[in-house]
């Protein structure tokens, strides 16, 4: 069960290192998108996939590539900026539906349309806090 | 240089990209930079107000505080999915009333909120200025309203304001 | 000695995510409701991306990588597409 090319051990260990820490996340991850009972609460468990997951995969991918083609390789960092940037959109897109859905629907677990402060305050400044 | 060079910093991260996917040579450097060019006519075509930046030395804090806060909640949430004691973790929605105005500042603060596992920007209401989140380990409300505003809202204001 | 340790890390590692895509994948079929499945999906293609890195790990070719970066776009615009069908019925307004 070996690789088909050659590397040192000093490139092998912190490869490897963040290998089997960004698929555990990731799998940490989905596990609890299966176990977790609440929407909102599932909304949170991909998200350690897409960050560190990504992250340290990138990372190990970046190390790997940078020592066999002897220059630093960046590419993989694509990859991250885009996973970076996406996610939060289509998280927020997502937990937007849920909630205007859930408003629709008129469920108790979210809060209704009126969060604090109430509309009438708009006009005047908004208390900091 | 304003007509004919719009947004120089992203003319300048394209080319710099360009050449990290491709190898250095003066043709992918002419490439790359034409390509910079369209790009940044592009992205004037569509938007003219350019985002002022005022404290540039504040952005490495920044980045740091956003990794380090990433690291050590994913391994609170990966911890509090695996041990899997649903009764005694308890989430919930937090409603923050933000000062921050600065549509950029806020893009990066949806950014930095949605990325850190444990908390997820749900709505935003730009009228009152009101942020929803839903916390996943919500022990204390005032507490979250106190970190979202003075760890990152205070160091966004500073940054974009 | 040393292409031994990062092969069998890359083995456990992809049957890691293999694992990860399984679940993702019974998210998106068991639901319950709609939005279950559209962060399912998402999950999946992310971990699809990540199974695809890992092979380009594997084989020490960068092939791999534009797969990779395809699938992440595709999941970026399907996941946005059909978040934005949950909320208003139709994608473009």
């Amino acid at each position: 069960m070996s690789v088909e090319y050659d590397i040192p051990l000093w490139i092998a260990l912190p490869v490897s290192a963040f290998l089997l820490i960004g698929a555990f996340l990731t799998l940490t991850g989905t596990i609890g998108l299966i176990r977790l009972r609440i929407f909102y609460d599932r909304l949170h468990a991909p998200t350690l996939g897409s960050s560190w997951g990504t992250g340290a995969i990138v990372i190990a991918s970046m190390i790997l590539f940078s020592y066999l083609e002897s220059r630093p390789v960046v590419h993989e960092i694509l990859i991250g900026i885009f996973v970076t940037v996406t996610t939060p959109v289509t998280f927020m897109l997502l937990g937007r539906a849920a909630l205007y859905r859930d408003r629709s629907e008129g469920s108790p677990l979210v809060p209704p349309m009126d969060v604090a402060p109430p509309p009438s305050k708009e006009t005047t400044a908004e208390p900091a806090s | 240089m304003n007509r004919l060079l719009p947004y120089p910093l992203l003319i300048v991260s394209i080319v710099v990209m360009w050449l990290a996917l491709t190898r250095f040579s003066v043709g992918q450097l002419l490439l790359g930079a034409g390509v910079a060019l369209v790009a940044a006519q592009g992205l004037a075509a569509l938007r003219p107000s350019t985002p002022r930046l005022r404290r540039w030395d504040l952005i490495p804090k920044l980045i740091g505080i956003v990794l380090l806060d990433i690291v050590r909640s994913n391994i609170a949430v990966a911890r509090l999915i695996l041990s899997g004691k649903r009764a005694k973790r308890k989430s919930g929605f937090v409603a923050i009333p933000l000062e921050l105005r600065d549509p950029m500042g806020l893009a990066v603060l949806a950014v930095i909120i949605t990325s850190t596992p444990g908390t997820a920007w749900l709505d935003y209401s730009d009228r009152r200025g009101v942020l929803l989140l839903h916390i996943f380990d919500l022990v204390d409300e005032s507490e979250w309203v106190d970190l979202i505003k003075t760890r990152y809202e205070y160091l966004l204001m500073e940054i974009f304001e | 000695m040393s292409g031994a340790i990062l092969g069998w890390s890359v083995l456990i590692a992809q049957l890691a995510v293999a694992a990860a895509m399984i679940l993702a994948a019974i998210r998106m079929l068991k639901g319950p409701r709609a939005q279950d499945k559209v962060l399912g999906l998402d999950t999946l293609y992310i971990t699809a991306m990540l199974q695809f890195l890992l092979f380009g790990i594997r084989t020490g070719t960068s092939i791999y990588f534009e797969m990779a970066l395809v699938i992440a776009i595709l999941g970026f615009v399907a996941t946005v597409a059909l978040a934005k069908f949950l909320m208003r019925g139709e994608v473009i307004e």
